[in-house]
């Protein structure tokens, strides 16, 4: 953890310096007669960022965070495990609505996590993998008038027959 | 008591049978909307605007008002039962809101939410028909450095609530108002931060985009890991008795913040473009502040519920009054209304109380009418939404991350925007386990567009001199309070680390 605590710090810190530089693309000081420019509060803010990342390295070598002091690792090896296959699962899930629908995306999303991550039954799986994505389309598209990304022209036929139910 | 009768006449109208139907209607579709992530009383309102034209003006912006209270209702039910703010005036009901449900006592949030909204509303309706002229011209004498001020006001009550790391809290404030202002300058339109050159960002940042990222990705990613995947909501009650217990539960542990609720929430509502995102959170500070515990803020006070849902529901009313009587909307539903009301040939103004006094009493009818029926929907409603954390972790979380996604995408009609969702979901985690306070942010970012230009037409007006700030009557005392908020608590831990040191 102490160590992870001042690499964020330092990332945090890089962050801030590319804001303020992006920042300085507008003006950033007082234009007479039209007011401060619009690169003056972000880049102010992003100043404020930085002080407080030097603030934080600061408390760091003092010890005073409890980051700072911790010998632990910041995860173990089943937590990464965990984070990457569920946080991995969302990438792919959002990774797939352009391909196969967002409603496609989340079937296989449910497919996924349901019966792989939480070891559900078959049967369980299918009709919430079916029914929630189901109820969301008649939500969105019937009720809400909300299109949903339709993927790739394959889907086009599946759309076709669902419009024909809610039209 | 003239005022009293127009009160009762314009209750008798809002109880008539088409009336009394729409309102029960609207409410419940609010209800809905508002529960679902990535919609609110917008959506609602916008969509069904149009169905408005089938009936007369004055049951059109009934059965309008209805749906915006069902979804100032409806904002809590996210917020506690998936955890995830729905809308940006519900973000500190999460605060309290959510440990509780992991608690168990899910009803015992949902019902304080229920009956402090229900007060907030009823509160805010009582002024509204007694000063509401009066309370116009205050709200007129609000310029950009009295709403800066308040900004500002804003801004410190954060401080109280990022923990002891205070440089943590204010990276994350500042954060968040520099995502605040990726996209365009508002006041020059010149493209401003389009970070590595990605044309998504002149779209900007919503707050919609950070919540959804933080509290559905992020929040998420965070239990499984700290529960490795096995989460126990302790058998939520949603028996009648149950319900009952926790209804006296709520009155006697949630009515201080409730009150300073209802009383901040509508004023800081009626004033132009404040809104009700800044009173809850407003109220969730001083409740905080002004308690003998408030160690247990965070942890499921249900004061900490109750003060930021009675603040929203009462800003909610009290952002009508600078619409009808000055025709300035101040949030972007109200915007729509005003629209509608045009529309419906309708004038805002001072003197519409004068020219159309049915249609705006039959409306304030409406208020009174529409906060008793939402309470008695949400109420009624309340084993639903117990039940649905009754279901195992590992069906509740593949749908909250959908949920997330789809109302992300919802919100914003943007791929772009569901990438910045799954990036700040991911990041959030790894700054939550380094301490970072992210709520912070997520409130910086949504007051942000209104700190930025007000400061800068402050600024302007004063020929680049922050004195404007301390000398006019109500900018100043105002900016003095939040001066002294920002420094209490580093005051605090200062005194608390020398009393360590010499102890």
């Amino acid at each position: 953890m102490r160590q992870g605590e001042i690499s964020l710090a330092g990332l945090l810190a890089l962050l801030s310096l590319y804001l303020m530089w992006k920042s300085t693309e507008l003006p950033i000081g007082y234009i007479s007669g039209q007011g401060p420019g619009g690169g003056f509060w972000p880049f102010w803010l992003s100043f404020g960022m930085l002080l407080s990342c030097a603030a934080i390295a600061w408390n760091w070598w003092r010890g005073n965070s409890p980051a700072s002091v911790s010998d632990e690792p910041v995860m173990d090896a089943f937590g990464w495990r965990t984070v990457a296959r569920v946080g991995g699962g969302v990438l792919v899930f959002v990774a797939l609505i352009p391909i196969i629908s967002m409603y496609g995306a989340i079937c296989l999303f449910l497919i996924y996590y349901l019966h792989f991550l939480g070891r559900h039954s078959w049967l369980l799986t299918t009709v919430l993998a079916v029914a929630l994505p189901g109820g969301l389309f008649f939500f969105f598209e019937g009720a809400m008038y909300i299109s949903m990304p339709q993927g790739l022209p394959f889907t086009q036929p599946f759309f076709d027959m669902m419009y024909e139910i809610i039209y | 008591m003239e005022v009293f009768s127009l009160i009762v006449d314009g209750v008798a109208t809002a109880v008539l049978p088409i009336n009394l139907m729409l309102i029960v209607v609207g409410v419940t579709v609010g209800l809905f909307i508002g529960a679902m992530p990535g919609l609110g009383s917008v959506n609602g309102v916008a969509i069904l605007l149009p169905v408005t034209f089938l009936v007369p003006p004055a049951s059109a912006i009934m059965f309008l008002a209805a749906i915006y209270y069902g979804a100032m209702y409806g904002g809590a039910i996210s917020s506690v039962a998936l955890g995830i703010p729905g809308a940006s005036t519900a973000v500190a009901t999460t605060f309290d809101g959510r440990p509780l449900a992991l608690q168990g006592r899910a009803s015992l949030a949902l019902v304080t939410a229920a009956l402090a909204s229900f007060v907030g509303g009823t509160f805010a309706t009582v002024f509204f028909s007694l000063f509401a002229p009066l309370l116009a011209d205050v709200a007129l004498s609000f310029g950009p450095p009295e709403i800066f001020a308040l900004m500002l006001l804003a801004f410190a009550t954060f401080l109280g609530l990022g923990g002891d790391d205070i440089p943590k809290t204010i990276f994350s404030i500042c954060f968040g108002l520099v995502l605040a202002t990726v996209g365009f300058d508002t006041i020059s339109g010149e493209p401003r931060l389009v970070l590595f050159e990605i044309q998504g960002f002149l779209r900007g940042i919503g707050f919609i985009v950070l919540a959804i990222g933080v509290y559905g990705i992020g929040e998420m990613l965070w239990t499984i890991e700290q529960t490795r995947g096995e989460v126990t909501t302790t058998n939520p009650k949603m028996t009648a008795k149950g319900l009952v217990s926790d209804t006296k539960e709520a009155v006697r542990r949630g009515w201080k913040g409730t009150w300073i609720g209802s009383v901040l929430g509508f004023f800081v509502g009626v004033l132009p473009a404040a809104g009700a995102t800044p009173g809850s959170l407003m109220a969730y500070g001083v409740a905080k502040m002004a308690s003998r515990t408030p160690e247990e803020y965070g942890n499921g006070a249900p004061d900490g519920v109750a003060a930021p849902e009675a603040a929203n529901n009462s800003a909610s009313t009290g952002a009508m009054l600078p619409m009808l009587t000055l025709g300035i909307p101040g949030s972007p539903t109200t915007a729509i209304l005003l629209g509608g009301m045009v529309m419906w040939g309708l004038t805002p103004g001072p003197r519409l109380f004068i020219d159309e006094s049915e249609f705006v009493w039959g409306l304030i009818g409406a208020f009174y009418i529409s906060n008793v029926v939402a309470v008695l929907i949400n109420l009624a409603f309340i084993p639903l939404f117990v039940w649905m954390l009754r279901m195992p972790f590992t069906i509740l979380a593949p749908v909250i991350f959908v949920l997330s996604i789809i109302g992300g995408f919802a919100a914003s009609r943007s791929m772009h925007d569901l990438w910045l969702i799954v990036i700040f979901g991911i990041s959030a985690f790894f700054l939550r386990k380094f301490d970072y306070p992210l709520a912070p942010a997520v409130l910086a970012i949504v007051l942000g567009p209104i700190a930025e230009p007000t400061l800068r037409q402050s600024l302007l007006l004063s020929s680049g001199d922050p004195m404007i700030f301390f000398t006019r009557p109500i900018a100043g005392p105002i900016t003095v309070i939040a001066l002294i908020l920002i420094f209490l608590p580093a005051i605090k831990l200062l005194r608390r680390k020398r009393t360590v040191a010499e102890g």
